[in-house]
Parts: C-alpha cells; structure tokens; sequence
C-alpha cells in the first residue's frame, strides 16, 4: 500500500451514518464477531434517522437476551426490562402516553417463549406500537438453548440430538393475533428491512417485522453451518421475496427456503381508538377521549 | 400538594375495603392501572374499571398477574401514577417486577388482599401468609415498604400514604389487606379535596446532558425525568451506575444495592407508624396487624378485667418493621404476644428485636377465619407465669 493510498483514505474518515442515534459511549457492543443483531440496529438507526420522527417521543423497549441489549445502545429513552415481558411494559408507556412512539425489539426466545402470552395479546389488542423480533433459532446469552423457533432437526445445547418440535411460524402467529403489519426480512435484506421498519414506524396499530439473524457462534458452529458470513450467504441464496404471501405457508425449515416479504398491511382500529369510540357513542359528551 | 378533586367522592358511604381502597387510589392521583382478575382482590378493579373513563383514567385488564405488574411500571415512566391488585397466587407471580420495580426505583404500588394459601388454598377466605413474601418475595436484596390497614377508612388513607411514600423514596409500596378487611363493609369519609395531602412525583429541573437518573439526593433517592422529555434514559434491571448504564461488577453492585436498601433502612424513623394502647407500665405487649388487631381487642380487654397489664402494639407499617420500638419495649416488659393468620412470620421479626430480652409467643392460625379471641386470650392468661408475683 503506497503512503498516496492512506492519504486519500485520511480524507475519508470512516463516519458511522447513524452515530447521531446511538450511545457511541457505550461501544464497544456485546455482540459477537459476525452475528447480525448489529447488522438490524444498523438498518433499523438509519429508519429512524429518516423517518422524519421527534425522536424526543421514540422510546424503546427490550426483553432479555442478546437481542435485549439493543435499547442500551440507542440514544432514546430506553428501557431493557424482565425477560419476556417488554410488550407489557411497553403497554403501559404507550397507554399512559399515547403520544410516543413506542418500540420493542427483542430476540425469539423473549418475545415467543417466555413472552408468548404478551405477544398475542398485545396483538389482538392492536396495540399501536412496533415489535421487531430477531430470530436467530436459538437461545445466544444463555448458550445456544433450543426456542420455540429452532427447526425441526437443528440441534441446539439443550437439544444435543437434534430438536423435534414443531417452530413457530411467526408471521402466521401475528397475522392471527391481529397485527396490522407483518413483514419478514433477514439480516441480508438491509435495503428492505431498512424500508420495512420505516413503514412500521408509521403505521397505525400493531406492526410486527421479523428478521432473521446468523448467531455463528452459538448456532452455526453447533449446527456446522460455517460462520456468520455462511448463514448470510445462505440467507441471500435461499431467500424468496413473495410480498403478499400467505403467512400460513412460510414456515422455516432447517437451512431451507426462506420467504421473505411484507405479508400483511393493513387498517384496524388501534385499542385506543377503540375504546375512545366505543365510550364516545355510550355517553356522547360526558365522555373526554383520553390522551393520556 | 392537595388532591385533583375530580378524582375525590367527598362523603360517607358504606363499602368495603376493596372499594375503599379503589377510592384511595383516585384520590392519590392514581390513573393507571392494570389488574388481572383474583378473588377476594377483584372489587378493587372493578370499581377503578367503573370510575376511571369518567375522570381521565385507564384501567387495562391484562393477561396475568405478570404483565399487570409490569404494565404499570411502564405507565409510571410514562409520568403516571400506577398500580395493580392482586392476591396470593397472582402476588406469586408478581415478585419478580417488584424486584424490577425496587432496582429501577419506580414509584409504583402493589395491593395484595392476603387469601389463605399456599398454592390455591382458600381463594374466598382471610390468611396473613404473605408478608414474608412482601418483605424477601423477589430475589437479591432491596428494600420495600408495607403498609396493613384494618379497616375501611383506614384502607383508604393508607391506599393514599401508599402513593405518596411510593413518590417520596421511588420504591414499589404494597399495601398488604387480607380477606376479611377487603371485604369489611363499614363507614368511611371521604374528605374534600383539598384536605387530602399528596406527594407529587419529584421531576428533576437539571437540563438534559447533565442530569443523571440514578444520581440520590440527600435523602438518598434520585430526581425522575418521564419518557419523551428529551432526556434519553436508560432504564435496565442490571445493575448499574448513575447514569442507568450496565456495570458488570462487584463493586458496582455494592454501591446500587447498598443504597436500596439504605434508602429504607435510614430512612426507617420516618416511615415507620404503629399505634400503641396501654403500653405504659404493661407486661404483656400484644404485637398484630391486619384483621388480627380487631380480633386481639376482646382477648386484650379480658385479659386486663383478669388483672394483667396488657399492651397493644398495632403494626401500621410491617416494613420496614418498627425494630427500634420493639427492641426497646423488650426492655421493660415480660412477655410478646403475636397473633397472625399463618404459622408465624412477623413473630420472627419481634423474636429478632426482643432478642431474648423478653419471650415471645406466638399465636398462630392456618388461615381460613379468624383467630378465635379466646384463644389470644389463652395466650395472654399464660403469660402469667413469666410475671413475678
């Protein structure tokens, strides 16, 4: 490399885009070489950046786990909560504020596991929040357990001979439960998800995206699928955009096709609006629509 | 400050401690609550349910005990005033955001009308068996406060002392009723508005940048700031330093977790209430709480006709637990009577104060109904032989 070749780098210094959202005091992350939760969180900043939001009123929600430490590194009021339980407590910020923006983004395990019961209740109630769950079929904090969305015959460090459980699949449960907009995306589909998240922002109701993630050390090496950077390709190579798609049919199978896409979008009355309503046609001008 | 007389039914009417307690909470200022349906805890939603669209409130039943607890601490850092209600076996289920709620110091109040248990147990009937819980329920060490009224009216005013000590130290307050109070239907007054002093939540004035949300006070507690203010917090239950930010360490979790607790612990005289009786010149001071304090009165006032000197020590707070005042009785009297609805909890902390300076003798009971008073009065009658002639 000849010095001509530093000096023009020089004039370029590297400049993260979305520094501006994110607690640059707090680098380094926790997460591990190759694993895509940072690869989302980029994506999901530069949504954030352009949505043209009063950041002031974006909060952000977490459960536990890998993917629970992404409000610790956003420069929004942030709250990293109890394992499993960031929808309700996001419920409680938004009803008692309805002017935030409120957002969870969580991992697998906390929001469909130890979360489920939230998770379709905060859908059925058209909670106008956003939820972003990375999958990476896996348990990562806790040592690459076995989720309600590992694949039938991946193996995992509580399923040492493979797991035989039926996944989740998830678009189809939130569609189910009532959520507005349901998208899938994987961590290679930056351009997409980055667009998919600045439309869930925006919508009114319960948007839910689903981003699948390489978790190489936990999953991949386990499984042998190579690192973080196999299950990429893997993602690019055996991913199928069908936006529209039935979420009935785009269950996961172990390193098969992946269907990606916006599945759902559409208008429902959000709870508060609901009831907002529903107490404005019981009792007409006695009745002073709450907004918190 | 004084309350929001939109929320205050100045009057007398007959209800029930539930109902009272839901009262308490509208006059308190509390707008927020999220509850899951528990006998003999359920009246309490059901009256907020009824009042809250009218004056400005939001009641959510969610789908358990779990996502009620933690649904109101997410309404708290919106800028409200929340609680939830609940039971034995949803109490269960709630410690682990009591735990949230102490470590992320969010003001925010819990109801437990105390069923008898464990596990289902008697879900219509009275118990006092979840007060250890109240204390040491949620795992590591924080400090609480528990509040046990024994009637109607006193429901109600503690409901309110409740929020405003919630307000004053940041911590989870429970008001700790048992069956027979919630449902003890008696009169109570509801006074104006302007009679019903309220602590308002202590927002900081420091300007974004500065202001650290887990820096204390003098008093050891820190200023609050609400979500959407600009000021960008961070709340985690990890541990963590003053600026809410996750510390990995010993010696981090020394300087956190030592203050939570202090902030109790230090701060004890001031919360600290009980009501004495005749305790002067007694020899056999009667400890209770709860229900268990009216039961006691009969057996008290036989035992004094029998010519002993009886005193009664009735808890208001259970926690933090009134050690000096016990420790210092256990000087000049004989003989500690604790009657309570279970097979010995509080008995444990007066047999910890009186350290062995006075015997300490407990009245148990299973749970289910009341204690007999005749058996109180056994217990007081027996206490004779520790009294020199």
């Amino acid at each position: 490399m000849s010095e001509d070749t530093i000096d023009t780098c020089e004039t370029c210094v590297p400049v993260n885009a979305v520094e501006d959202v994110l607690r640059m005091e707090r680098m380094p992350h926790i997460w591990c070489p190759g694993c895509g939760i940072g690869t989302t969180l980029n994506g999901f900043a530069h949504a954030l950046e352009t949505s043209g939001l009063d950041l002031r009123k974006v909060a952000m929600v977490s459960g536990i786990g890998c993917t629970g430490r992404v409000s610790g590194y956003l420069k929004l009021d942030s709250f990293h909560t109890t394992h499993g339980r960031a929808l309700p407590f996001a419920t409680g910020l938004k009803l008692a504020n309805p002017e935030l923006k409120v957002v969870v983004y969580s991992g697998d395990g906390d929001l469909t596991a130890i979360g489920g019961n939230h998770f379709i209740h905060a859908a059925r109630r058209n909670l106008d929040m956003t939820v972003i769950l990375i999958n990476n079929f896996i348990y990562g904090m806790t040592g690459g357990q076995v989720a309600p969305t590992t694949p039938i015959g991946a193996t995992a460090s509580t399923a040492p001979h493979g797991n035989f459980e039926e996944p989740f699949n998830l678009p189809y449960l939130a569609e189910s439960c009532g959520a507005v907009y349901v998208a899938r995306w994987t961590a290679f589909h930056i351009r997409h998800l980055t667009k998919a998240v600045k439309e869930a922002l925006v919508k009114k109701g319960f948007s839910f995206i689903e981003i699948l993630a390489p978790c190489p050390t936990l999953y991949s090496r386990r499984n042998r699928l190579g690192d973080g950077l196999d299950q990429m390709k893997h993602f690019r190579d055996d991913s199928e955009i069908r936006n529209g798609a039935d979420t009935k049919t785009v269950g996961l199978d172990f390193q098969g096709k992946i269907v990606v896409g916006k599945f759902v979008d559409k208008d429902k009355p959000t709870y508060l609006d609901s009831m907002n309503a529903f107490y404005a046609a019981k009792w007409g001008d006695k009745y002073t629509p709450y907004k918190g | 400050m004084k309350a929001d007389p939109k929320g205050v039914q100045t009057g007398a009417f007959f209800i029930d401690g539930d109902h009272a307690c839901a009262e308490g909470a509208i006059a308190a200022g509390c707008r927020f609550v999220a509850g899951y349906p528990i006998t003999p805890s359920t009246e309490v939603v059901e009256r907020i349910a009824e009042r809250f669209p009218l004056i400005g409130g939001l009641f959510i039943q969610m789908e358990d005990e779990i996502a009620s607890s933690i649904a109101i601490q997410g309404a708290v850092w919106a800028g409200k005033k929340a609680m939830t209600v609940t039971s034995g076996p949803g109490f269960s289920l709630m410690m682990e955001h009591i735990g949230l709620a102490a470590m992320t110091e969010t003001p925010c109040v819990f109801i437990d009308v105390q069923r008898a248990g464990p596990s289902t147990g008697l879900p219509t009937l009275p118990a006092q068996g979840d007060m250890m819980q109240a204390r040491w329920g949620s795992h590591g060490d924080y400090g609480i406060i528990a509040l046990c009224p024994n009637s109607p009216q006193e429901t109600f005013d503690l409901t309110i002392k409740a929020f405003n000590l919630a307000e004053t130290y940041r911590v989870p307050v429970l008001v700790m009723l048992d069956e027979c109070v919630g449902h003890m239907i008696e009169r109570i007054i509801i006074p104006p508005a302007d009679q019903i002093d309220i602590v308002p939540r202590r927002f900081t004035n420091i300007p974004p940048g500065e202001f650290r949300l887990f820096e204390p006070k003098e008093d050891m507690v820190p200023d609050m700031v609400k979500a959407g203010d600009g000021y960008n917090i961070h709340v985690t239950g990890l541990t963590h330093d003053e600026r809410g930010y996750p510390v990995m360490n010993a010696a981090a979790q020394e300087k956190l977790v030592h203050r939570l607790v202090d902030k109790i612990r230090l701060n004890a005289d001031r919360i600290v209430e009980y009501r004495e009786d005749e305790i002067e010149g007694a020899e056999v001071v009667v400890v209770s709480y709860g229900i268990t304090s009216r039961v006691a009165i009969p057996a008290i006032e036989e035992a004094r006709r029998d010519g002993l000197k009886v005193g009664h020590l009735r808890l208001i707070t259970a926690w933090p637990f009134p050690e000096k005042r016990i420790a210092e009785l256990s000087r000049t009297i004989k003989v500690f009577v604790v009657p309570e609805i279970n097979y010995g909890q509080m008995v444990r902390e007066v047999e910890r104060c009186a350290a062995g300076r006075a015997r300490v003798v407990l009245v148990p009971h299973g749970g289910g109904s009341v204690h007999n008073p005749k058996d109180i009065h056994c217990a007081i009658v027996d206490c004779r032989k520790d009294i020199r002639p």
